[in-house]
């Protein structure tokens, strides 16, 4: 909550055009190191759309990135990725017919040479998993379980596992407990709790009040794609930023 | 209690995954007992056993390139004529008299070429589906055979070019007689498929070939480019027909405009029957070898039985339907709901 010291991600004037369609107009965000910034907003404010700006899915029409004060273009998710910018989806994009282990290291899977051969370390994967895993205390019965085998809240945290697995230091989490049971939704809580306490800045979009007020730091609500309303969580209520989201200050 | 629930569990848990990989085989054996059974003199006779690896040869190619595209949750109907087309070319080729080291490189070039087609046309042109790019495809590269060769047959191969379709390998050093050779298209077929289950099952272009398969979404979140993969998967196909090809010219020694009609279908029911979901990202090499051999053995059988053609095609329609309704009911205790 060094909320005084540079930020470790900054948007500044993201503008998107999808035609003639404006998704967002010159949005600003922020994330410290440690902090949890909650995003509002109603559907079709642009939640997604930033974020996918954030993570390389999405080039923006106008405006920039900064991390850690450098400003960066990102052609694709792997650029973010190799910045330390990590995305959770909401469809959580995970293979399920693919085990835990080789879902969390997709697209970076470690390798050992076999002779001219490049071929998967399955049992490294298999290690790195289990002491991720153990790190985050995510219990499963073994990183060799396919994610489709999984319940929900399950896949969110193998979801959050794999977006920290590579040192990550900004987190985006798109409706991160949208999908759970209520029990589950509590795990998921204490493991953002618990990426915050390692200096991992974290964003989490989400509809429900509850997540917010328990792991954020700091508010923001978008509306019609800009900048509508921003206050740190203790200056503000439940009440008040419902009405940001509907329109109302 | 909960203990005793707790170990049926985990004993579940770990049969599955057997089951997944190697129920297929359990058919395969069953069949071959029950061939064996029904003819004890001949089924499992040198002749008959290395004919049925002959007949096998071509199609087992096709398949293991379908396979591959299967996994990744699309479609290649064009194998049949990509096969056809490079069949073609090599005739031709072979008929201007092009020495043997260049006319056994056309079919594999050409069958490549088609398959970057194949995925260039999907990938750049957005087709909705790999169904109708391939489809659109059955049609050219069937016609551009014809084109060339002018509709007509073209024979007559040297050796060097019916080799790999043809070759012996002797084995009266080992003490057996002449007749119990072994099919060149044998040893082939075993090195294709030991190739392509390393590739798909410890690379990482095959660890995404499956990825792409179970969520394309989830592949490209993770920074995979997955038009690059798709244009590799439909090449490798592509040139997976050429082989083909190639051992189909020795096996016959001709190109005629009919080859590989229909085989795209064949192919198909091959990758069902061993495994492979429609879905994509599910099925093995293993299982796709097999359900080739389950296909291969049971025309073999029921020729030898004298059973109409006719019967074959029921019977075979009839095991596809069954493998893919065994595999509903794999996946119904496999898969939370």
């Amino acid at each position: 909550m060094s909320s005084t010291n540079n930020p470790l991600l900054e948007a500044k004037g993201i503008t998107k055009y999808f035609g003639t369609i404006t998704a967002l107009e010159n949005v600003n965000l922020k994330v410290h190191a440690g902090e949890c910034l909650g995003v509002v907003g109603d559907n079709g404010a642009g939640k997604s759309t930033l974020m996918k700006v954030l993570s390389g899915l999405y080039k923006p029409s106008a405006g920039s990135l900064f991390f850690q004060g450098k400003e960066e273009i990102l052609e694709s998710p792997r650029d973010s990725q190799n910045l330390g910018l990590e995305m959770v989806y909401q469809d959580l994009a995970l293979a399920g017919n693919l085990p835990i282990g080789e879902n969390i290291f997709l697209g970076r899977e470690p390798t050992k040479n076999l002779g001219f051969l490049k071929l998967l370390d399955f049992n490294k994967i298999k290690e790195l998993t289990n002491a991720h895993l153990d790190k985050l205390k995510i219990n499963v019965k073994s990183a060799d379980q396919k994610v489709e085998e999984l319940s929900g809240g399950q896949r969110q945290a193998v979801a959050i596992a794999r977006s920290t697995a590579f040192n990550a230091k900004v987190v985006i989490m798109d409706e991160p407990t949208a999908a759970l049971a209520i029990k589950e939704v509590g795990k998921v809580l204490d493991l953002i709790n618990g990426l915050k306490k390692t200096g991992v800045g974290v964003i989490v979009i989400s509809h429900r009040m509850d997540d917010i007020f328990t792991v954020c730091d700091r508010v923001m609500a978008l509306f019609q794609g800009t900048n509508f309303a921003e206050a740190s969580l203790s200056n503000t209520s439940r009440d008040e930023v419902i009405g940001w989201i509907m329109g109302k200050k | 209690m909960e203990d005793k629930d707790k170990k049926v569990e985990s004993l579940h848990l770990k049969l599955i995954p057997y089951f997944e990989k190697y129920g297929i085989l359990l058919l395969l054996v069953l069949m071959i007992l029950v061939m064996h059974i029904l003819q004890p003199d001949v089924f499992l006779s040198w002749r008959n056993v290395t004919n049925v690896f002959k007949q096998i040869s071509w199609q087992s190619m096709l398949a293991l390139g379908v396979f591959m595209v299967i996994v990744t949750a699309g479609i290649d109907l064009s194998v049949g004529s990509i096969m056809m087309l490079s069949l073609m070319i090599l005739a031709v080729v072979a008929k201007a008299g092009a020495p043997w080291f260049i006319v056994v490189l056309t079919p594999l070039i050409a069958g490549f070429l088609c398959g970057v087609f194949n995925g260039l046309g999907i990938t750049l042109l957005r087709m909705p589906h790999p169904f109708i790019m391939t489809l659109g495809t059955l049609y050219i590269f069937r016609g551009a055979g014809n084109l060339i060769s002018g509709g007509t047959p073209i024979s007559g191969f040297t050796d060097e070019v019916r080799y790999l379709g043809h070759g012996r390998i002797d084995l009266q050093w080992l003490g057996l007689e002449k007749s119990q050779y072994l099919p060149v298209s044998l040893v082939l077929i075993a090195i294709v498929y030991i190739i392509f289950w390393i590739f798909l099952n410890k690379s990482k272009t095959g660890k995404w070939i499956y990825a792409i398969g179970g969520n394309p979404n989830a592949a490209r979140a993770s920074g995979i480019n997955v038009n690059k993969i798709l244009i590799i998967v439909y090449s490798l196909c592509g040139f997976l027909s050429g082989i083909g090809a190639l051992i189909l010219a020795g096996r016959t020694d001709s190109g005629y405009p009919n080859a590989g009609l229909q085989s795209e279908l064949d192919a198909i029911a091959a990758c069902i029957i061993g495994g492979a979901s429609f879905f994509g990202g599910r099925g093995t090499v293993l299982g796709v070898f097999a359900g080739v051999m389950i296909m291969g053995i049971l025309r073999n059988g029921l020729n030898l039985m004298d059973v109409s053609s006719f019967w074959q095609q029921v019977l075979i329609g009839s095991i596809i339907v069954l493998a893919v309704y065994i595999d509903v009911l794999r996946r119904d205790i496999g898969t939370r709901k």
